[in-house]
């Protein structure tokens, strides 16, 4: 396995690209094709990383890139991958599509190329809303988040669905490796990375990046933000490798989701009883997640006294 | 070697005889056949090629766009329905310059839904930068898709190409094509080698951001590409003429038009038909004649002008109406004859599949015939339509 200090300084998506300090979705690209290594195509669909990156006549890009639209990502991998397979070249094909271009209107191209088992490694940039049309919510977005499109108003208050599980969704293609990724635990990063890169058929890497003007935080802890993620549950490290499930990284003793929510402008206008609403979310996948069998459940689910609106939501998340 | 054969299959025939090496495809009527047989190829090893099945026709143009900017030489095939949800990608494809052949099978864009030959597809896609050409049989199906990967891939070219056919007219009707030797088609079409495409040895970034400050010089380059589409065609046509023995014309072919004084404008199957029409009203002694519409783009204005310099009217036949009062043809004909003092007539006909008889070309040969004797006509004509008057 490669370590960071045999990571290669290429500079293979180098510096001078113009995504604000601290953007999670450079970081995460950065560090992906130190790994992934000169062998490789990217595919990038319409996103901040398109504009950021290669705005002609400026490219940040030193391995040949490709664009041509928003909902295409599985697809354009698919044709690509055909034709270096046709021409016999040992090539990468690798798409980095934001959590819009993947939750929402990219999902059936990504459908496609994941049923197809496509010899392509999808990524997943997934900071939780339209953030290069500025901020309007997709189907990862969180519960109670402010954006442009779910915004704070005198009746309704933020996001009011949770975030669409994903990783379900992918992994119930039967592919042979889905894993999710967060730039604050670099080793579990590089490692899911290199391990993706080897595997043959279609790989899937969700990668946690936080947005600063979309989650109107400071720009100095997005590394901080995706650790507090993980230790509160928000976001959980795990891989399924041929229907194989395991978690990669267990935090020790679980945060109050109330911790991670204060780092971020998003959540602040957030109610007691939504926050309550969203531990309550939270406490369910952490179980999902970390219980082993026989256990008792680690994270008990809050109760509350506001039976109707809670009713409701209930409803939403485990059926009538 | 003659072979009886339906339209689709002799498009399927001539990308198996360009020897294509991604086809990715998705089934919709009356192009399906297509695809099929070149599954058939595939699978019996007839063609080495990878075919991808895909979930949409968006995600067709998209794995088309991607393998050609690989370096491939890609294929598809496409309708209707499908032309429109494929539409965005139609846009990537050609100022990208990536090559990439596509039939389009053409029927009825819904709705009300229906399944049968019109244009309004394919007419769509007008500005979208793909070179289209309508055939008017199925030898001319296959040759076309020979010519059409010759034209994309020439260097002074670099656009996509979009050859038509009347779906089920031709599709799923069979007839005798002489079927040429791959031998043959290989001295004629000589492998894809582009020049910039996606390879880490070689690492180019295609379809960047464009800023407002290049973007127009962008587009001029693909537009003078058009203009350079017009000459290369005429040349692979000769060219394909000297080797094939089938000469088609180029961007228009005319049938009696050197001492004609009233002459229609035809696209794809219903050329034949009003040929037909032609040699009846000759024989009556009335000077007609054809002008065989077979490149939409490039619009052949020049050749058109050429063409009709000694007639007294022109008639236009539109297979699918623009709102505009008349159909897109009429339009761009209308348009490339200003300053010229004939008279235009509009003859809307075969619009969702309705047989275009030879009545029907009768009546618009009569028509326009009026217009030449300097009597009072519409501009516009339903042809064999309910509450219409012809």
């Amino acid at each position: 396995m490669i370590t960071i200090k045999e990571l290669s300084d290429d500079n293979l998506f180098t510096a001078g690209h113009t995504a604000c300090p601290g953007c999670g979705v450079a970081m995460s690209i950065r560090n992906a094709i130190r790994v992934l290594g000169k062998d490789t195509v990217i595919y990038v669909p319409a996103s901040c990383a398109v504009v950021f990156g290669t705005t002609f006549p400026y490219g940040a890009w030193k391995v040949p890139f490709f664009h041509t639209a928003f909902e295409n990502t599985g697809a354009c991998l698919s044709g690509m991958q055909a034709a270096f397979e046709k021409k016999g070249k040992k090539v990468t094909a690798v798409g980095f599509a934001g959590d819009g271009g993947t939750y929402d209107i990219g999902l059936q191209s990504m459908s496609g190329a994941a049923e197809r088992n496509d010899d392509v490694l999808y990524i997943c940039l997934d900071n939780e809303a339209y953030m290069n049309t500025g901020i309007q919510r997709s189907g990862g977005t969180p519960f109670g988040a402010w954006t442009t499109t779910t915004p704070v108003g005198k009746v309704i208050q933020g996001n009011r669905r949770f975030k669409k599980n994903l990783g379900d969704i992918v992994a119930a293609h039967e592919i042979p490796y889905y894993a999710t990724l967060s730039i604050g635990h670099p080793l579990d990063f590089i490692r899911k990375v290199e391990k993706a890169k080897n595997i043959r058929g279609f790989r899937f890497l969700h990668m946690f990046t936080p947005c600063i003007p979309g989650w109107k935080m400071d720009p100095a802890k997005t590394v901080e933000v995706t650790k507090r993620a993980v230790e509160s549950g928000m976001w959980t490290l795990y891989e399924i490798e041929n229907g194989e499930k395991r978690i990669t990284h267990k935090p020790g003793k679980m945060k109050s989701v109330k911790d991670y929510l204060m780092m971020q402008g998003r959540f602040r206008h957030m109610s007691e009883e939504d926050i309550k609403k969203l531990q309550m979310w939270v406490c369910r996948k952490w179980n999902l997640h970390y219980k082993e069998k026989g256990a008792p459940e680690v994270c008990e689910i809050p109760q509350f006294e506001e039976h109707h609106a809670v009713t409701e939501e209930h409803r939403e998340m485990h059926g009538p | 070697m003659k072979k009886v054969i339906t339209g689709d299959h002799a498009v399927a025939i001539g990308a198996k005889l360009c020897r294509v090496e991604v086809v990715p495809a998705f089934p919709i009527t009356p192009q399906t056949l297509i695809i099929e047989h070149i599954a058939d190829f595939v699978n019996d090893g007839e063609l080495d090629a990878k075919f991808l099945t895909m979930e949409s026709e968006h995600s067709v143009m998209s794995a088309a766009a991607a393998a050609s900017a690989a370096g491939a030489r890609v294929f598809t095939a496409t309708s209707s329905q499908g032309l429109a949800f494929m539409h965005e990608m139609l846009y990537a494809t050609a100022p990208l310059r990536l090559p990439v052949v596509m039939a389009n099978a053409s029927r009825t864009l819904g709705g009300p839904p229906g399944i049968w030959c019109e244009y309004n597809d394919s007419m769509g896609a007008r500005d979208s930068g793909w070179l289209q050409l309508y055939v008017e049989d199925n030898q001319e199906a296959l040759d076309m898709v020979i010519q059409s990967f010759r034209i994309a891939e020439d260097k002074r070219v670099l656009l996509p190409v979009m050859p038509c056919l009347d779906g089920f007219v031709l599709t799923h009707t069979v007839e005798p094509v002489d079927v040429p030797e791959q031998a043959e088609v290989d001295s004629f079409l000589l492998p894809y080698e582009p020049d910039i495409i996606l390879d880490p040895k070689r690492p180019a970034m295609i379809g960047t951001f464009m800023p407002s400050e290049y973007i127009m010089e962008l587009r001029r380059q693909t537009a003078g590409a058009f203009e350079s589409a017009k000459e290369v065609i005429q040349q692979i046509n000769s060219e394909f003429a000297q080797k094939f023995g089938r000469d088609y014309g180029g961007l228009i072919d005319t049938y009696m038009m050197e001492d004609a004084s009233t002459a229609l404008i035809t696209m794809g199957t219903v050329t034949s038909t009003a040929r037909e029409v032609v040699d009846e009203l000759r024989q009556k002694g009335e000077k007609v004649g054809i002008i065989k519409l077979r490149f939409f783009r490039p619009f052949p204005s020049y050749e058109l002008k050429k063409a009709v310099s000694y007639i007294n009217a022109l008639g236009v036949f539109d297979r699918s109406i623009s709102y505009h009062g008349g159909g897109p043809v009429y339009n761009e004909v209308r348009s490339s004859l200003f300053g010229m003092k004939i008279p235009v007539i509009n003859h809307l006909a075969g619009i969702g599949g309705r047989d275009v008889t030879t009545k029907q070309i009768m009546k618009m040969f009569e028509l326009t015939q009026k217009a030449a004797n300097g009597e009072k006509v519409s501009d516009v004509y339903w042809h064999n339509t309910r509450g219409e008057t012809v």
